[in-house]
């Protein structure tokens, strides 16, 4: 039972940082209807910002942590935020309505060049970090065995729901939202009745890229080691989280985040800690064929 | 009339340089912002700490040239914008293709010559550097190979496979393992290693060829990275991430090329060398290679082929004709794999060693750079891409680090200026008049 | 097997001229009814053209004809000359044009539009020429039977093409010829894959008004010579009028008319919903004018 509730904690930690990064996902497909395949590769850049944005405060000898950890996390945002607008810039906008495989090849193009620009520049070896938040609560014991959330897990989670909260404020309740939805339904229509598209799809790519950022900084913070290879792994993973939610729909890609956080970590336990990466893909596939709208995904209806 | 054109080429002269400089400053300062964490600070890794480097010089340096260079394009840009007398520009219709018509049409002129040199190389090379120049050939032939097959799966039949390099794995491995447990001989691992690919091919594609094409990408993905997670720890079977070792070289139909009676060289009167086997299996792998060639030229005018092609058109409109989208989409996948599976054997072979690392998501990244680099669907393409691809990261071995970067830069910059390919030209595959009518008609209307 | 005999029973009865039957369709989209048990018939060797105004759920009628839509309720039956019944509802989209033998055209074009004109119609012809070649095998090794079969199929493809006159252009293309001769070229590759019911989706939208009458001219030609049955969705009404037998008229899903152009021009309900509940005598006579035209 204990070891239980510690995994449905941890799994619930996992599947915060998975969901952030899935809601990129759903939202650039919910818009222009493509998988932005580059957007694990924003993820690891936002974990490798944060990480040298820690070690620029500890140049400035800024030790207090809160104020470090909001600086941080304003900073990996709004840089984080550029880049995603500049990927969508240059790799994406040039190619709508070109050949259909196109855009799908100058996004792979991008996460390889990403990906490996970010080794040339910060180096191939792991980049380790000091834990910056320690401690935690112990919750209660059982023999020998104790139930802890750390305050790292209460700070993931409870910023988490403060992102969740502050995202749907901005869909439901500010112009941009309504102009994002807007442009979602209907492009062209949208377009005619006066909404800046290509400045709306743009700032649907910083949206997305500022959640992914702040789900590097909680990977750096969680785990302390980030690399350039990251952004693979775990672009797969969300990308799953998004799927099973249903695709397209932003509650879903949080509930596809938690869910596939949940059963990486009860698998690692419970199962073999190899082939946890082949449950998930598992999953993916699985979803795909049975019930490819998702979880709480609205069914397609194929235009003819 | 001429004091009118005087007029208006003074007034926009200081338009053209403002703008541009305001749009060159524009671009610099995204490059402040893009640059700062990433290039202008490193975290260096010293022990077990970080340590902050930094590297103004550099970020001062990609400023300076992206302030440079987006001046002069939008100096050069307004400037032709002026003398057009301020009209909107016509757009260029997606870059000019007289090189890739010129080369695809000539096609089977430059492939026999190309086949020709290829026949005669080994004989005229100087014997100092034959066995690197070899090595280097059959390696620029395993991934004309995995070209030409990756491009029947996305050249023609237009489904995006991003795990490619499975295929080659599951060949690669099936050779290794059918090799070193039954000791069959290479013609018989050869076909089984291709037969496994395509069931493997067929077995993932059941289920998602029916997918849209982007969910097709990221399962194939997947896939690539599932095969090589399987590899490295099925140890029992696939040695782990040991790999497979002691895989039996290629024989002379039956004839070993060892020293000594019953070998090659003695069985045919020739003196021992090494260089025999090496030259043996660049023939036997130039061989293939021309076949899986013609097997996609024929491919494409039957009705598999054409089928295809036109499913990668419009797959609705298939539908209305009556063609089944999976059936054609899953044979697509399946030769696609077949050949994957072919060049996996004579990696597993030429290397007589294979392990998990040779088949990550790069390589699969590099063979569908090939495909996309060349043109989809052209033979000839891939030709060119491809000794691209081998032959230059081994003339500059220094930049090594760097060619990964410069592929995936290229693959959007070619996706933005030639969506369908560097070289992509399509002939018919049947025509009713000459070529020449063509054009009449064309000028006639 | 068990599939097949689902969709070919014995036992249907339907009147004896019928091509089509559709009984009782009805399509809905969540919440939406887009179509509401709609019954009608289409009979052998005529011309049967649905109308209504936009949103009247003509194309999803093709939809649900031609495989892409599973009907909510309703029962497609296809008498088919040779091969007998066919029940479409029960068939697998792409089977329905491969079996059945029913061929359509879309709304907004949807040719191969990077293959030549010639190919489009050769593609057309897969499933004949896929048998010719054993799947492809007997084609691999340069066997006499499958080139004939190709010279067959090139052959029919150059009787269409010189019906529509695209004879000289069959090396383009197929995305560089003009709209009308894209919409024209898109009916000859619906008609060789050799239909017995071909549906075409607002043939004449765009058209001009000589292109029309040539669009009359190959309709009337294929009803005629070749005797396949024709089932029309067309706006416009110098089209419809003039060559249908038969007219279904549809309303919000609905059916409100059904028969000859002259009982279906003058039927007071087809009026009112083309032209509103309340009498307004501005806009209504063009209307009207365009209903009555096609047959002055």
């Amino acid at each position: 039972m204990a070891y239980f509730l510690q995994q449905l904690i941890n799994g619930l930690t996992l599947g915060s940082i998975y969901g952030l990064i899935a809601i990129g996902y759903t939202m650039v497909y919910g818009i222009i209807g493509m998988i932005n395949f580059a957007h694990g590769e924003i993820y690891m850049i936002g974990a490798f910002i944060s990480v040298i944005t820690f070690l620029v405060l500890g140049e400035l000898g800024i030790s207090y942590i809160p104020l470090a950890l909001v600086v941080v996390l304003l900073c990996t945002m709004v840089l984080t935020g550029v880049w995603g607008w500049t990927v969508e810039r240059i790799a994406y906008r040039p190619l709508r309505g070109s050949f259909r495989l196109a855009p799908l090849i100058s996004a792979i193009g991008m996460s390889i060049a990403l990906q490996n620009g970010v080794q040339v520049s910060q180096g191939a070896r792991v980049k380790p970090i000091q834990p910056i938040i320690q401690g935690g609560l112990t919750l209660f014991h059982q023999g020998d065995f104790d139930v802890v959330v750390s305050y790292l897990q209460i700070f993931i989670l409870v910023l988490t729901v403060a992102l969740m909260i502050g995202f749907t404020w901005l869909i439901t309740r500010t112009s941009l939202g309504r102009q994002q939805r807007a442009c979602e339904q209907d492009r062209t229509m949208a377009g005619l009745v006066g909404v800046n598209v290509d400045r709306t799809i743009s700032m649907t790519f910083v949206m997305g890229a500022v959640l992914a950022s702040v789900a590097g900084l909680m990977v750096t913070l969680q785990y302390g080691v980030i690399d350039f290879y990251i952004g693979f792994l775990a672009g797969m993973k969300a990308f799953t989280a998004a799927v099973l939610g249903g695709i397209g729909s932003l509650p879903g890609a949080m509930l596809g985040g938690l869910l596939i956080g949940l059963i990486e970590s009860f698998w690692s336990a419970y199962f073999t800690i190899e082939y946890k990466d082949v449950a998930t893909f598992g999953i993916l596939v699985l979803v795909l064929i049975f019930r490819p709208t998702g979880l709480l995904g609205k069914p397609e209806v194929e235009k003819v | 009339m001429t004091v009118q054109v005087k007029d208006t080429s003074a007034a926009t002269a200081p338009n053209v340089l403002f703008p541009a400089l305001k749009e060159a400053f524009i671009a610099s300062l995204l490059i402040v912002a893009l640059g700062l964490p990433l290039l202008g600070l490193k975290a260096d890794n010293q022990g077990p700490d970080l340590v902050l480097t930094k590297r103004w010089d550099l970020l001062g340096i990609a400023v300076a040239v992206m302030f440079v260079g987006r001046f002069v394009l939008a100096f050069l840009r307004g400037q032709k914008a002026a003398r057009q007398g301020g009209l909107p520009q016509e757009k260029k219709k997606s870059g000019d293709n007289s090189i890739a018509r010129l080369l695809n049409q000539n096609a089977k002129v430059l492939g026999l010559l190309g086949l020709l040199c290829a026949i005669l190389m080994p004989f005229v090379i100087p014997d100092a550097n034959a066995r690197y120049v070899i090595f280097i050939s059959t390696t620029f032939m395993i991934y004309i190979m995995l070209g030409w097959g990756l491009n029947i799966v996305v050249g023609l039949a237009g489904l995006l496979d991003l795990g490619y390099v499975a295929f080659y794995a599951v060949g690669a491995y099936s050779y290794a393992l059918i090799a070193t447990h039954f000791g069959w001989s290479f013609w018989i691992c050869l076909p089984l290693a291709g037969l496994f690919a395509a069931f493997f091919g067929v077995v993932l594609g059941f289920p998602v060829l029916r997918l849209r094409g982007d969910y097709l990408a990221i399962v194939t993905l997947g896939f690539g990275e599932i095969i090589r997670v399987i590899l490295i720890n099925w140890g029992p079977v696939t040695g782990g991430p040991n790999g497979i070792g002691g895989i039996p070289a290629i024989s002379f139909f039956g004839i070993e090329f060892s020293r000594g009676e019953g070998g090659f060289a003695s069985d045919f009167g020739l003196e021992y060398s090494s260089m025999h086997k090496i030259i043996f299996l660049y023939f036997v792998i130039l061989g293939m290679a021309v076949l899986t060639n013609l097997f996609t030229q024929r491919m494409r005018k039957l009705p598999a082929g054409r089928a295809w092609e036109a499913l990668r058109e419009d797959e609705i409109a298939c539908r209305s004709l009556g063609i089944n989208p999976t059936n054609i989409k899953l044979s697509a996948f399946a030769l696609g794999a077949m050949f994957g599976g072919f060049a996996g054997s004579f990696f597993s072979v030429r290397a007589g060693f294979i392990s998990p690392e040779s088949f990550t998501f790069i390589e699969s990244a590099v063979i569908l750079a090939i495909v996309v680099l060349g043109g989809m669907g052209s033979q000839m393409g891939v030709v060119m891409a491809a000794a691209l691809i081998v032959l230059l990261p081994e003339t500059f071995r220094q930049f090594a680090e760097y060619r990964m970067l410069a592929f995936g830069v290229a693959m959007v910059l070619i996706m933005v200026w030639r969506p369908r390919g560097l070289l992509a030209f399509r002939e018919p595959t049947i025509r009713l008049h000459p070529k020449d009518h063509q054009a009449s008609v064309k000028e006639a209307a | 097997m068990v599939f097949q005999s689902l969709a070919r029973p014995t036992d249907v009865k339907v009147p004896s001229d019928a091509l089509m039957e559709v009984e009782h369709l009805t399509m809905r989209f969540g919440g939406l009814t887009a179509i509401d048990d709609l019954s009608f018939t289409a009979r052998k060797k005529e011309i049967t053209a649905i109308i209504g105004p936009n949103g009247a759920g003509k194309t999803t009628v093709f939809n649900c004809l031609t495989g892409f839509y599973k009907p909510t309720v309703g029962r497609l039956t296809l008498v088919h000359p040779q091969k007998g019944i066919h029940l479409l509802e029960r068939m697998e989209g792409f089977r329905i044009a491969q079996q059945a033998n029913v061929a359509r055209t879309f709304q907004n074009i949807r040719l191969f539009p990077q293959m030549t004109v010639l190919e489009n119609l050769i593609v057309a012809q897969h499933n004949a020429l896929m048998k010719a070649s054993a799947f492809s095998l007997a084609g691999l090794t340069f066997l006499p039977r499958y080139s004939s079969a190709e010279k067959e199929a090139v052959e029919l493809a150059k009787y269409w093409l010189n019906k529509v006159g695209l004879y000289d252009r069959a090396d383009w293309e197929a995305g560089n010829l003009p709209y009308g001769d894209q919409r024209r070229l898109e009916i000859c590759r619906a008609m060789c894959i050799r239909p017995v019911l071909l549906c075409l989706d607002e043939p004449a939208a765009g058209l001009n008004p000589r292109e029309s009458l040539q669009l009359n001219d190959l309709l009337l030609g294929i009803r005629e010579s070749e005797g396949v049955g024709i089932l029309l969705i067309e706006h416009d009404m110098s089209v419809v009028m003039e060559i249908s037998d038969h007219i279904v008229v549809l309303d919000h899903g609905r059916k409100i008319s059904d028969g000859t152009p002259e009982f279906v021009r003058n039927d007071p309900t087809v009026i009112k919903a083309y032209l509103g509940e309340e009498e307004d005598e501005e806009l209504p006579t063009e209307v009207a004018q365009d209903l009555a035209g096609g047959a002055a």
